[in-house]
């Protein structure tokens, strides 16, 4: 890259000094300008969130308020209403990442390490599952869950109404994030050296063995890329804890699907409890997003 | 890939005809049986695929059953009576054309203007620029938030009385409009905001393939004597285009299935006139109106114009030795 990045830089050199910093200018302003396009809505969002209601009218939508008009009032009802939500969504989302992270390097593993007839084509299964609209399973899918698992029901000796919710949700989550986990495993694997792998396999070792001891320790990299992503993913997911689990009230509602209704009263709209609630709600993607964004650009990039 | 396994395989048949002294042939079937690729590699791909399959396959079945019924209400589906009606149903109702012309101009543009603003911002960020990371990571920022947080982020802008958005037309002369109200504007202003989440990606994809093209094609064109811009249209841009495939079947199959920002945009299942998407009205028919076969048909229909995007497109990957 770097390498490039000078002939590339070279290319004004022959120009005047004047020309290549007008250039430059040029360049970092459109950038900057563009910053400003991708960060306005959020940073309007932030100010508006800690605005008192006179604040709110007298100052800027993208200005921040006055001393006088911070209140962090908001933040505290958004904080109290979101919190069961944050915390169900936790609940779900980790153990849903973990098992399609493993399911899916699992999967990779076998349609990679070996070849065989309609390998292709259960493959292109996986793959062709990356992209099913929601929409195809989710009247079945809520069938599923309610008419025929019942798992309220069946083990309602072991869970309460909540965990058995929370249960669908991460199979749910696991079963429809498998495929994009498998395509990611299986970029790597794809161009992993397998020379290693064939020498073991000649000195007897069995695919569990090859799999336990080679195939996962040179996988970990993948592994952060598939968390942080599928993190994100489950993490902001709707359409399903909306309909799998149903109502805002439920004691299984995830933050989405209670941020989805904050803030609406007959008065109208309250924006700044709106504002505070979407920060919440998104604060464990942020803060995963902005420690790891390479991570997730390379589980975009596949 | 295949070829390199093939080889390999080969490879290892002959040494162990070496080492074995051709005792493979003698080896009993039952032994054949459980060195088979495909036996010893099921037990990794078997359980993801059973259960991936049942939730995906298996549903999208069981959907197109329940589409044959008249399935509506509380209670469960009776199997008994199968029939076309639904989609009888679906081909006359007003509503579905609406949704359907709505869907395919969200479609188009949205995919066409994320593809060109993502490939925009990636030749900007090629550019040996500083803090070329720092950039990425503000562009893309917003396709890493939830549907549900952006949309209220966009009502605010979106506001009447002293959003951004109004403000900023507002010094043109212009406006202010009721953005999310106006049936004439409204899907233009879903499609830029959900352009304004979803350039980043496109732009990380690109990026990818940016780089990966030869330093010396570069060189080359640049001792040719030809122009920056010339550079890319004729050099680059066409290298671009499996990026482009990949990036525009993601945007298309977004297109067909956005359903979270309408419905936190607009509060609700049903999106304001003009607004309407088929995926946003299968949801309502289902969940918000207990239609359950009616939305069943809704998302086979929904199911089918997704499989003609995703279908040649694996077909193309297959063919050119990608999956």
């Amino acid at each position: 890259m770097s390498e490039r990045s000078v002939s590339v830089g070279d290319e004004t050199s022959d120009e005047t000094t004047t020309a290549f910093d007008l250039r430059r200018i040029g360049l970092y302003a459109t950038m900057l300008g563009l910053v400003v396009f991708y960060l306005l809505p959020i940073e309007s969002g932030l100010v508006t969130s800690i605005k008192t209601s006179e604040a709110l009218i007298n100052t800027q939508p993208f200005a921040p308020p006055g001393p006088a008009g911070v209140t962090l009032e908001k933040w505290q009802f958004a904080f109290d209403t979101l919190w069961s939500g944050m915390i169900n969504s936790m609940l779900f989302t980790i153990p849903a990442t973990l098992l399609c992270a493993v399911l899916g390097s699992m999967a990779a593993y076998g349609l990679t390490l070996v070849d065989w007839r309609g390998q292709v084509a259960v493959f292109a299964l996986f793959i062709a599952g990356i992209f099913i609209p929601y929409q195809a399973v989710i009247v079945p899918l809520t069938q599923f869950w309610s008419q025929y698992a019942m798992l309220e029901m069946r083990l309602g000796l072991l869970l309460s109404a909540r965990s058995a919710t929370l249960l669908e949700l991460i199979i749910t989550h696991t079963a429809y994030g498998i495929p994009i986990c498998t395509l990611l495993f299986r970029s790597q694997y794809k161009t992993m050296s397998w020379e290693m792998i064939e020498a073991a396999r000649l000195d007897g070792a069995t695919v569990w063995r090859i799999y336990k001891r080679i195939v996962l320790p040179l996988s970990i990299p993948m592994f952060a890329v598939v968390f942080i992503f599928q993190f994100t993913q489950i993490w902001n997911e709707f359409l399903f804890s909306l309909t799998i689990i149903g109502s805002v009230s439920d004691p299984a509602a995830s933050a989405t699907l209670i941020l989805s209704g904050l803030g609406e009263a007959l008065e109208g709209v309250d924006y700044p409890l709106r504002m505070a609630g979407a920060f919440i709600t998104a604060l464990p993607t942020l803060v995963v997003y902005l420690l790891f964004a390479d991570e997730f650009a390379e589980g975009v990039e596949v | 890939m295949k070829r390199v396994l093939a080889f390999l395989r080969r490879r290892r048949d002959e040494s162990r005809a070496r080492t074995d002294g051709g005792s493979t042939e003698s080896r009993s079937t039952a032994r054949r049986w459980l060195d088979n690729d495909f036996v010893r590699s099921a037990p990794f791909w078997g359980p993801p695929f059973l259960l991936m399959g049942f939730f995906v396959y298996a549903a999208i079945g069981w959907n197109f059953l329940l589409s044959l019924t008249d399935y509506t209400g509380f209670g469960g589906a009776d199997y008994s009576s199968l029939d076309f009606e639904n989609y009888r149903r679906l081909f006359e109702d007003p509503a579905i054309w609406e949704a359907t012309r709505n869907t395919f101009v969200l479609l188009v543009v949205f995919t066409i203007t994320c593809l060109l603003i993502g490939l925009g911002l990636a030749i900007l960020l090629d550019r040996q620029v500083r803090f070329g990371r720092g950039f990425r990571t503000i562009y893309l920022l917003p396709f890493a938030l939830s549907f549900i947080v952006t949309a209220q982020f966009w009502r605010w802008m979106y506001n009447v009385n002293d959003g951004i958005v109004n403000q900023f037309v507002g010094i043109f002369g212009i406006g202010p409009y009721n953005w999310l109200g106006n049936p004439q504007i409204v899907l233009g202003a879903v499609i830029f905001a959900l352009v304004w989440q979803f350039s980043g990606y496109t732009m990380v994809i690109y990026l990818a393939a940016l780089r990966s093209i030869p330093t010396d094609q570069y060189e080359a064109s640049r001792v040719d004597g030809a122009s920056t811009l010339r550079m890319y249209r004729r050099v680059i841009i066409p290298q671009l285009r499996p990026a482009m495939v990949s990036a525009s079947v993601t945007l298309v199959l977004f297109a067909l299935k956005a359903f979270d920002f309408l419905y936190a945009v607009f509060g609700g299942y049903r999106p304001r006139q003009g607004a309407d998407i088929l995926a946003t009205k299968m949801v309502r028919e289902a969940f918000g109106q207990s239609q359950w076969a009616y939305g069943s048909a809704i998302a086979i229909a929904l199911f089918v114009l997704s499989l003609a995007v995703i279908a040649p497109y694996l077909y193309n990957q297959y063919t050119r030795g990608n999956l």
